[in-house]
């Protein structure tokens, strides 16, 4: 380095830390070397909020959250959207990318919270960074669903209809506060103006100050690896682990392979199927919203599926309250259960690798239930569908609820001082 | 003339419960100019009178190779400026009176008519040959795969008379399956062939008009996905060369 730009970094260090702050997250951010496939989520998740943010902003130039119709009889949102694909230019691919970037973000943090299902990323002393993403996962549903209203199709309205009707049931204030949701008696032009509103300034704001605190946590007590030993136990003679590379240049070099991986399977979707087999964008939503017509089977964007599934299971009212409020409490604990993932495992290893069989087959059998929930969520309930999904609801329970015991029980294999590699 | 191919299976009433079958033709869609382009003079003549198209501007049919001053000719009707959006001078308020609801605007109809018994284009193929005499119906007409449709047959000068054949059988599960089938009656213009073609060239439009933007998106794709698989090529590389001291 030159003198003359020393002497500018030097000025800057002794105003705000930015070597330092370099140093401690990238180029002396010790990150285990062992990081396989399923490590590439947790940086693609940031290039998608990126890519959302980034699409986003440039949406809302030409987007209007207005229900009342125009000269056409069209809803001025619905139109809007239509204005963007049409005679914005470029607008269609920044709508594309926007809507498929979406389904994206859900396939990449499901695949990111797996990888730290297998591997115990969640297990002492990383529980706060698991918090944070259960709290980031719940922001991100917040964000989805609002988000989803907007384009104010008949999917979106009817959606919106339903989610928020599920909060009326809720005893006593359940009514007050689902009109104080929808800002009406009725999802209405205030509920799309207010839903606008969340979308893009309140929850994005939680979801960046989530994923800050999300990294800020992980870099305190470093990465875990796929076999789940602690390389700060093992240091060379610099201090520095002794399975550990600098995070930069080792891993943004290899996170690069995977962000082009991944922009290739997202631009097959953008410019091939954007709408994704009507899972991605619901051919029902190219249908103005239309309070006068209820669609006959309303079905929520896939990546609720499971959790809708849960909530439709419950079909027993309790203590002389509604069903359809239990069924909501189910919902809300499928998720909220997540977040105490590190408490409930009592197993002596972190990673399924060292782990027994008997752990092995409960993981495989909650996975299938899970895509079974996701699954039966899309389809209109019948009987025979309510029994299965109400069994996989238990499953998927019994999954975090027995933990602790089976964790416990299961023969685990002794696991390595060093990484496998 | 033939039975037409078009039916409606009403499923047992147990199967009723979880959503009736549809089954559609399949669609002959094209993206030939010739195809859009008498496909946008169908549309403009038989549609655009009751339906508007009100995301799309009449100075966007260039792109299926018409010139400004043939679409200013032949196909503006209700425009006055080429950029104007396809509107219709009917008023919803009057329309819903008339047909019992507004048409719909039909610009995306085609992406809205997709499900999981085919695509939007499939739908609207069927549908628009589905047209039967119905004198109970207060427009005279009925169609097949949208029981008692608000719309009349307006293609009806090209497609001539169709009669339905209501046969019901037993299903075997205590339930009875209704099955229309179509046959000519008086011809149209049109011999059943040319009409098959006409419909597949105006659902051929309607496909377009859904996403003019649709091939432009193909042919940018292959561009991106070719960059995107040299660029993973080095990136690969690139990574590769800095891990070799990596054990």
């Amino acid at each position: 380095m030159t003198t003359k730009s020393q002497a500018v970094l030097d000025w800057i260090d002794e105003r705000f830390p930015l070597t330092s702050t370099i140093k401690g997250h990238l180029t002396e951010y010790y990150a285990p070397k062992n990081f396989n496939f399923w490590y590439f989520f947790g940086s693609l998740a940031l290039l998608v909020l990126v890519i959302q943010i980034v699409t986003g902003i440039f949406l809302v130039m030409h987007y209007k959250p207005d229900a009342s119709l125009n000269a056409a009889g069209v809803p001025v949102a619905f139109a809007s959207v239509e204005y963007i694909m049409r005679d914005v230019p470029g607008g269609w691919l920044i709508r594309y990318m926007h809507s498929t970037g979406a389904s994206a973000f859900f396939i990449v943090v499901y695949l990111h919270m797996f990888r730290g299902l297998i591997y115990g990323s969640y297990r002492k002393p990383r529980e706060l960074i698991w918090i944070f993403g259960t709290l980031i996962f719940l922001a991100l549903m917040a964000e989805a669903f609002m988000g989803y209203l907007l384009p104010w199709g008949q999917m979106s309205f009817w959606g919106a209809q339903v989610i928020v009707n599920l909060f009326s049931a809720i005893p006593v204030i359940g009514p007050d506060l689902s009109v104080v949701i929808r800002g009406d008696f009725v999802v209405s032009d205030a509920t799309l103006n207010r839903f606008f509103s969340f979308h893009v300034i309140a929850v994005p704001l939680i979801l960046i100050g989530l994923v800050a605190a999300h990294i800020v946590a992980l870099h305190e007590v470093g990465s875990n690896n796929p076999d789940g030993v602690e390389i700060k136990k093992k240091k060379g003679a610099d201090g520095h682990p002794l399975d550990g590379i600098p995070f930069h240049p080792y891993y943004t070099v290899k996170d690069i392979v995977g962000v082009v991986g991944f922009l290739i399977v997202f631009s097959l979707i953008v410019f091939f199927a954007p709408e994704g087999g009507g899972y991605f964008l619901e051919f029902n939503n190219f249908i103005p919203a239309d309070p006068l017509k209820t669609p006959p089977h309303i079905a929520p964007v896939w990546y609720f599926t499971p959790f809708y599934s849960i909530l439709r299971a419950v079909t027993y009212p309790l203590f002389g309250i509604d069903a359809k409020f239990w069924g909501v409490v189910a919902m809300g604990a499928a998720v909220v259960i997540i977040a105490f993932l590190p408490w409930l495992d009592r197993s002596p290893v972190k990673s399924i690798r060292y782990k027994g069989g008997l752990y092995k087959a409960i993981l495989a059998v909650f996975i299938v239930s899970f895509f079974i929930l996701g699954y039966l969520g899309v389809l209109p309930p019948t009987p025979g569908r309510t029994i299965v999904s109400q069994i996989c609801s238990v499953i998927y329970f019994g999954f975090f609820l027995l933990m602790p015991w089976y964790s416990k029980i299961d023969k685990c294999k002794p696991v390595p001082d060093r990484v496998t590699g | 003339m033939k039975k037409l191919l078009t039916s409606l299976l009403f499923a047992p009433l147990m199967a009723l419960a979880s959503g009736e079958v549809l089954h559609l033709d399949k669609a002959p869609v094209s993206t030939e100019p010739a195809a859009l382009q008498n496909g946008a003079k169908l549309f403009v003549n038989y549609c655009l009178n009751c339906h508007g198209a009100s995301y799309m501007r009449y100075n966007r049919l260039q792109e299926i190779g018409l010139s400004e001053q043939l679409i200013k000719d032949n196909l503006m009707f209700t425009a006055d400026k080429i950029g104007e959006p396809m509107r219709i001078a009917m008023q919803r308020d009057e329309a819903k009176v008339w047909f019992g609801a507004a048409p719909p605007d039909l610009t995306v109809i085609a992406r809205s008519r997709a499900s999981e018994f085919g695509s939007g284009a499939d739908w609207l193929y069927t549908y628009l040959r589905s047209f039967y005499r119905d004198p109970e119906r207060p427009t005279g007409w009925n169609n097949v795969i949208f029981e008692n449709v608000g719309m009349p047959h307006v293609l009806y000068e090209l497609q001539g008379d169709m009669v339905a054949k209501v046969e019901e059988k037993d299903d075997g599960h205590g339930g009875k399956t209704k099955s229309i089938t179509l046959e000519q009656g008086k011809p149209g213009k049109m011999s059943k062939e040319e009409y098959d073609k006409a419909t597949a060239d105006l659902v051929s439009y309607l496909v377009w008009m859904g996403e003019p933007v649709a091939e432009t998106r193909k042919s940018i794709g292959k561009v991106v996905i070719a960059f995107l698989g040299v660029l993973f090529v080095l990136s690969y590389l690139l990574k590769k060369n800095y891990w070799r001291d990596i054990h």
